[in-house]
């Protein structure tokens, strides 16, 4: 029996050395983890399918520049904006391919015709292909665009302009976004004419860097590198998903080289990580923040001295080490340092309870008040444990005598609850969709936002009208003027205590060399070697 | 025979209907919208909100709801997964081969050491080889699964480097999908190196997901041993003279047996109907895994879908045992 296992051991050693040097070709193995939710990145909001999809698959007319959460030239080389920013005119890119499927092949290049399929299938209830698979289009219509697009016009193959009912200088960064992707028109009219549509959303061409061979549910997403991108092949030459949903087992297939780059580590790893010698520990400020929302139509919290009392009692520093272990900043404003026009120049509220106090007698509370605080009932990289933070905020609330009592339902229900304003204060975040300080501010405190993501129920005519304004022009910097005086207004109202940004951690094997850290939160491979 | 069959196959249509009953209502009695959900903090407007609840046909009270899952099962339609929008059953199919092979695995695991280990601790009773089985036995019983997974997942592939530490087979291998079984595809697929790979994935998952169904043979095998063991039938045996292992292996295994397969049938039904913290561990694409995810994302068409057919197969596995049970034992198919 023994004997016999040894020799099994050692057939199955040697079986391995062969695979290994069976195939020369350089495979880079990315541990997600989870599978996507489907091909088609039009369809769905999880940051999962996109790794899956749009990030290494496809392409958009404009694309976010690496490493950055500033937008480059992609599938259009240059656009021209009118000077009433209602017309939008898109200059495209020649001698684009698309990717061969197996049952179907490309006869022409990327064109207009490939723009105006994608955003017409999204937007327009009578394209044959809007109802297909469910046809729900979550991020088109959470980003606004079916009612901002009036019309899109195809100049010539090359040229297509888009027609905007308002100015919305956002446009560019959304057409950044994953649900921008580009489809093949053609491809899609082969599936028609066979009478399979569906499947271009299960086996879509593109025109990205990287085409899907093979998925198996649940197990493996298998890609090629396609030798014809129009920036030129990528440096490794297939690139495998394992998908992988534990992240102590994304850290153990690390360690044994069978993964090369992991996201989402366990916090408690991280040191241990550090100290290896195999493993490149990087690290970079998310775009996110986590906060707590105070429900500004609830009173006591209807009077701003409450809320700003309330900001001076919390010890952030105390919930950035329990919560989240170091791997988090303070944040002072509801947008992250990495975004363009944070403004430096804001004064937190510090950590002062006596003054605290005395604002809060001022405001008629002298002896505190009972309230609670909602706590999410899920981890999320903004909040890795909401429950231990509220504890927190508890406790040091009640040095100044507001009595908070902790609140926690399922997650959809909490979602839905707090939407409409049931809470007095509520514990959520956001993640960045496209770099663009609109995509936080107006979209979590707007005065549209109340009774949806606006958590605060907070309408602030000042504050509102600033964003208004940064909607309504194209000029950068003065959006950022304009931008920067919203987060002295938010910080004086203090409709929210700001709590944290998080650290992202991505360990990556040493001979990994080129990935770069998305601050979008997105995974790429083109630039990667090994 | 035959009616002992139909009586047995009467008992399973109102169990049917009970089981769907329950996975439909109990799944929507767990408080969370599917659309919130799936909204996540973004969420979706009321308009929008109501808009899709029409698509996917929660505006419907209750029972027309239920009317319409219940005459679709009827025709053999489970629904779309609302996250994927797959049908139910094509995603099942998909998992499910991968569920079965490490379920045959384990179960072999389980079988080759826990019958010989409980024999071997009856034969022996009282002395320090009785003990030593029952107390790893009892271990292996008690493990917490998850705990196991990662221990051994550590020393022998992070550690000794003797098996892969998650996946079905290694990335350098294409393997095409034609049967879903890994063993199988690998060999069909020619590549050299590729079968052994596939079998090295499967070691330390069968391992973990066989302790415990090892550890309930183990002992079922030792007690139901000694029982027969102290029969007057085993003592006439002896006192005739035949070879003491022939007594063991011919006159009291095979009638000790007969509650042993019980037990290993409705561990293989258990072991069939997939191994939430295993598969999750070693990232095996089964569908216990596939079902834990839809309860969390409120997946309702696959939750209701999955459960009704894991339940079938465990009426199934249970029929099959009870037949063969029978068949084994005359006893009990007059008796009843």
């Amino acid at each position: 029996m023994k004997k016999g296992l040894a020799k099994l051991t050692l057939a199955l050693m040697a079986a391995g050395a062969i695979s290994t040097t069976a195939h020369a070709a350089t495979t880079l193995v990315y541990c997600s983890e989870g599978s996507p939710e489907g091909f088609n990145p039009a369809f769905y909001t999880s940051g999962t399918t996109f790794d899956a999809t749009s990030k290494n698959m496809f392409n958009r007319l404009v694309e976010f520049k690496l490493g950055t959460t500033e937008t480059e030239p992609g599938l259009a080389t240059s656009y021209d904006v009118s000077s009433d920013g209602l017309e939008y005119t898109f200059h495209l890119r020649k001698g684009v391919k698309f990717h061969t499927s197996k049952d179907f092949t490309p006869t022409r290049d990327f064109n207009a015709d490939d723009v105006i399929f994608t955003f017409d299938r999204q937007g327009n209830k009578d394209n044959p292909y809007h109802t297909v698979s469910g046809g729900s289009y979550e991020y088109f219509t959470g980003m606004g665009m079916d009612t901002l697009i009036k019309e899109m016009v195809k100049v010539d193959d090359y040229t297509v302009k888009f027609i905007l009912t308002k100015p919305e200088a956002p446009f560019i960064a959304n057409l950044a976004m994953d649900f921008a992707s580009i489809f093949s028109k053609e491809q899609a009219d082969f599936y028609m004419k066979k009478g399979t549509p569906e499947k271009l959303d299960i086996d879509p061409v593109a025109t990205g860097p990287f085409q899907k061979v093979q998925y198996q549910k649940d197990s493996l997403i298998r890609y090629t590198a396609f030798k014809d991108y129009w920036q030129g092949k990528a440096k490794i030459d297939r690139l495998v998903f394992s998908i992988t949903p534990d992240a102590s087992v994304r850290y153990a297939k690390l360690k044994a080289g069978e993964c090369d780059v992991m996201p989402y580590p366990n916090p408690a790893d991280l040191q241990q990580m550090e100290a290896d010698p195999n493993i490149n520990l990087m690290s970079q400020e998310g775009l996110n923040v986590g906060y707590l929302a105070f429900n500004t139509q609830k009173k006591p919290f209807t009077d701003p001295r409450v809320r700003q009392a309330l900001s001076l009692a919390t010890d952030k520093s105390a919930i950035i080490d329990a919560v989240f272990q170091g791997a988090g900043k303070a944040a002072k404003n509801p947008i992250p340092p990495t975004m363009w026009s944070y403004n430096k120049n804001v004064v937190d509220y510090p950590y002062d309870p006596v003054k605290a106090k005395k604002l809060l007698a001022e405001a008629g509370y002298p002896d505190g008040f009972s309230t609670n605080i909602w706590a999410m009932p899920v981890q999320r990289p903004y909040n890795p444990n909401a429950r231990r933070m509220a504890e927190i905020m508890q406790e040091d609330w009640s040095k100044i005598g507001v009595k908070a009592e902790i609140v926690s339902y399922e997650w959809g229900e909490y979602l839905n609850r707090s939407k409409k304003g049931e809470h007095d204060t509520v514990l959520l975040g956001w993640t960045g969709d496209n770099g663009d300080p609109d995509n936080f501010l107006y979209v979590l405190l707007g005065c549209d936002a109340v009774g949806g993501a606006n958590r605060a129920q907070w309408c602030n005519e000042e504050f509102n009208d600033l964003l208004l304004k940064a909607k309504q022009t194209s000029d950068k910097a003065e959006r950022t003027k304009l931008y920067e005086e919203s987060q002295v207004v938010f910080k004086r109202e203090a409709p929210w205590i700001t709590i944290a940004h998080s650290v992202v951690y991505e360990p990556i094997r040493k001979e990994v060399k080129g990935y770069k850290i998305d601050p979008l939160g997105g995974h790429y491979f083109y630039n990667v070697s090994k | 025979m035959f009616q002992f069959i139909f009586r047995r196959l009467s008992l399973v249509i109102p169990t049917f209907i009970g089981i769907t009953l329950l996975t439909f209502t109990l799944i929507r009695l767990i408080p969370g919208d599917p659309i919130e959900v799936m909204a996540g903090e973004r969420g979706v407007s009321a308009e929008r909100h109501a808009e899709l609840s029409a698509q996917l046909g929660f505006d419907q009270p209750l029972y027309v709801q239920y009317y319409h899952y219940v005459t679709g099962v009827l025709q053999g339609d489970l629904g779309n997964s609302l996250i994927t929008r797959e049908p139910v059953m094509k995603e099942f199919l998909t998992l499910f081969p991968a569920t079965i092979e490490l379920a045959f695995c384990a179960a072999i695991f389980a079988i080759l050491i826990g019958l010989p280990a409980g024999i071997f601790a009856a034969v022996k009773r009282g002395t320090v080889i009785d003990h030593s089985v029952m107390t790893f036995s009892l271990t292996g019983y008690s493990m917490p699964i998850f705990w196991w997974a990662l221990l051994l997942m550590l020393v022998f592939s992070v550690n000794l480097g003797w098996t892969p530490v998650s996946g079905r087979i290694d990335v350098v291998y294409w393997i095409d999908d034609v049967t879903g079984f890994m063993l199988i595809d690998s060999i069909l697929s020619g590549e050299e190196g590729a079968f052994a790979s596939a079998v090295s994935h499967l070691i330390l998952p069968s391992i973990v997901l066989g302790t415990i169904p090892m550890a309930v043979i183990a002992r079922m095998t030792r007690s139901s041993m000694l029982e027969v063991l102290s029969e007057d039938y085993i003592r006439t045996a002896r006192a005739k003279g035949i070879a003491p292992w022939r007594v063991i292996v011919i006159h009291a295994l095979r009638n000790a047996l007969i509650p042993v397969i019980t037990v290993i049938g409705l561990q293989v039904g258990i072991l069939l109907s997939g191994a939430i913290l295993t598969e999750t561990v070693f990232a095996w694409p089964g569908i216990g895994k596939w079902l834990i995810e839809s309860i969390g994302r409120r997946d309702y068409p696959v939750v209701q879908g999955g459960i009704l057919i894991v339940a079938c197969i465990i009426i199934v596995v249970n029929l099959l045992v009870d037949i063969t049970y029978g068949i084994v034992n005359p006893r009990i198919r007059h008796s009843r």
